[in-house]
């Protein structure tokens, strides 16, 4: 069991680095807590694999350290950081029995036979496996594989941590849910830490309690399932959170007034002090699909847009907005009208963000 | 579902079975006529029955042929099997060395049977041969001509030689295709080298495994060309094997029947251990408690 803390890690596949895109992972600071069901989130080629190797030893990183209970462990391979990994591809000793399999990492600890019987026969108790323990791993089907994967990461009871790679890539929808909330229980039972990549924000959001969502090698933003929603701190996170994610507008301000393109947004005074405040050009307004007001009729600070088309997606719709030719997307509950043609829009103030390069800055108090 | 039963597709499987019959059953079939009867000149014959068998079964010349040729193969094979996975194991795995390495471990697969005989002649002459001169050289009479041991080894040799590339290239190919999840897995498990090579690399090895044994041990069976160029079948009859003797028995002394036997039983000898060799390795794959 132990906090991992990442300090100023960086690292590169190449070996002479320059430029800040080299880097599969740019500098950066992290700690995972004792105890703590993380997600490590992200699209593919992010770095999410990458750092999981780093932390598990697989990979010794170019720049900065890793420190287990604030202890340097660069240099130790994964076999002295008592870490356990869980692959995207189940990992099975084909010609062992499912017992074997799992005894395995027991056994080549030298840990007595009576001792590794009982962790098994736990282990598989858990993940029911019990009635599969005398077959030959090659013969499962590939969730009990994984499975069989994950009971070898969990037979060791003083792990530091377990590490997951998208470990349900190779799982049936069905089973998928199953095994992710075993994980969950595993986690409330043995209370070891736990990181969990993935690029599917459901299977983060339902297994972890913080999220880290990486982009281009960096942590973007670390927090709640909830945190990452209503507040996005960087405009990746609008996009990859959500479906559909957050609609982003190009601002400007002119005569006092703000506008996206050739279009007036009508919006509170803090957006407009916010918007003339920032020194860049790159500043975007932040608004998420689920909290834009749709009207059928002319309301005070609504907007006039053309209405697209509309996607009906059964408790819910999609509506697919032009305001001055600015693509706008807006979700209309099933108890609503869906508006066709025209409607108006409206963006409650307290739902908007303003992201100055990219990344989320606070409104100015009134 | 309707299944539409139309008994006239049986017509389509003919053109196969066309060319099976002049590839395989044809000359088989001929074979077997000569096998079972003595054939004077194209107007005079005698059905003889199992005669012929049964005199190939009990001819010493033969027995002692089959015993040499079983521990030739199994020798070669008791060697080439461990040597070439041992290859495999130490060939690098990228990059300029691993091609370099590849065409230099490949070479001795592409020279024909017969130029191997005469390279090992060569190389194994006292006078101007490097190996027979070498262990001359250093005391040890080496003679193939006179000695059977001498003989042996240098066909066990120079079989090793030509023929371990090809275990060693199969297995090869068979460890590249392993994922390095696996490698990655064994070493958060904490499991030692040996174990790496015992649970990992050597089960994921079992098919290429079976193929380049059952080539080895169909190909060893049948040797012909090298031992002939090398040793002659000498000294006395100590390496000749059973091609040899059939190719004496049938061209030098045209005694077809009983070579024809004598080649019957040889293709099911090989076929029998072939197939009992098979039918073992893929039973121990099976789960022996399925479902429980």
């Amino acid at each position: 069991m132990a906090e991992i803390t990442l300090k100023s890690l960086a690292h590169s596949y190449s070996k002479n680095p320059a430029e800040p895109q080299d880097y599969a992972i740019r500098e950066m600071n992290h700690v995972w807590h004792q105890g703590g069901a993380y997600a490590l989130l992200g699209p593919s080629g992010c770095g999410k694999s990458t750092m999981l190797n780093i932390i598990s030893g697989l990979l010794e990183p170019s720049n900065g350290e890793v420190l287990f209970d604030g202890k340097v462990v660069n240099s130790l391979p994964p076999e002295e950081r008592n870490i356990a990994q869980v692959f995207q591809f189940p990992v099975i000793y084909d010609t062992m029995t499912v017992y074997d399999n799992l005894a395995f990492p027991l056994r080549n600890m030298k840990t007595p036979e009576a001792r590794v019987h009982e962790r098994v026969m736990e282990v598989a108790d858990v993940l029911e496996l019990t009635s599969q323990l005398k077959r030959k791993a090659k013969n499962l089907s590939a969730d009990e594989k994984q499975k069989v994967s994950m009971g070898r990461g969990l037979v060791r009871d003083d792990v530091s941590a377990i590490l997951f790679d998208e470990p349900l890539t190779v799982i049936d929808p069905q089973l998928k849910w199953k095994l992710r909330r075993k994980l969950k229980e595993i986690h409330h039972r043995f209370r070891i830490t736990m990181v969990y990549v993935t690029h599917d924000q459901l299977e983060a959001s339902t297994f972890a309690d913080m999220i880290a969502v990486m982009y281009e090698g960096q942590v973007v933003q670390f927090g709640t399932p909830r945190e990452l929603f209503e507040t996005p701190n960087h405009t990746f996170v609008g996009y990859f959170i959500g479906s559909p994610g957050m609609n982003f507008l190009d601002v400007t301000v002119r005569d006092g007034k703000v506008f996206s393109g050739e279009a007036q947004l009508l919006v509170d005074n803090r957006v407009h002090d916010g918007i003339a405040r920032a020194t860049s050009d790159n500043v975007k307004l932040g608004i998420r699909p689920e909290f834009i007001e749709v009207h059928q009729e002319p309301v005070e600070d609504g907007m006039e847009v053309k209405v697209e088309h509309a996607q009906d997606l059964g408790t819910y719709s999609i509506v697919y907005a032009s305001l001055g030719g600015i693509s706008l997307k807006a979700r209309v509950e099933e108890d609503q009208i869906t508006p066709v043609d025209k409607a108006w829009l409206r963006f409650p103030s307290e739902k908007i963000g303003l992201y100055v390069d990219d990344y989320r800055v606070e409104l100015p108090h009134e | 579902m309707n299944k539409v039963y139309n008994n006239r597709a049986w017509w389509l499987i003919l053109p196969m079975l066309l060319l099976v019959a002049f590839s395989a059953i044809i000359p088989l079939m001929t074979v077997v006529n000569y096998s079972v009867q003595d054939v004077f000149d194209a107007h005079t014959r005698f059905f003889t029955g199992t005669e012929w068998f049964v005199k190939m079964l009990n001819d010493p010349m033969l027995q002692g042929a089959l015993l040499r040729q079983f521990a030739f193969s199994l020798t070669i094979l008791a060697i080439e099997v461990p040597l070439g996975i041992g290859i495999a194991l130490l060939m690098p795995k990228r990059g300029w060395q691993a091609s370099v390495v590849l065409i230099l471990v490949t070479m001795p697969l592409l020279i024909p049977w017969n130029v191997v005989g005469s390279i090992w002649q060569l190389f194994t002459r006292g006078d101007i041969g490097l190996m027979g001169w070498s262990l001359r050289e250093l005391g040890y009479g080496y003679n193939i001509t006179a000695s059977p041991v001498d003989a042996w080894a240098t066909i066990i040799l120079m079989d090793v030689w030509h023929w371990t590339p090809l275990i060693a290239l199969l297995c090869y190919s068979g460890l590249r295709s392993i994922p390095d999840a696996y490698y990655q897995a064994a070493r958060i498990d904490r499991a030692s080298k040996w174990s790496v090579f015992r649970y990992i690399q050597l089960p994921k090895l079992t098919n290429v495994l079976v193929i380049g044994v059952l080539l080895r041990f169909m190909h060893s069976f049948m040797i012909y060309a090298e031992p002939f160029v090398l040793t002659g079948g000498g000294p006395g009859s100590s390496t000749t094997f059973l091609s040899q003797s059939l190719t004496t028995m049938a061209i030098g002394q045209q005694d077809l029947g009983p070579s024809a036997a004598f080649s019957l039983i040889y293709f099911l000898i090989i076929l029998l251990v072939t197939w009992v060799f098979y039918t073992a390795i893929m039973n121990m794959q099976k789960d022996d408690n399925k479902g429980a």
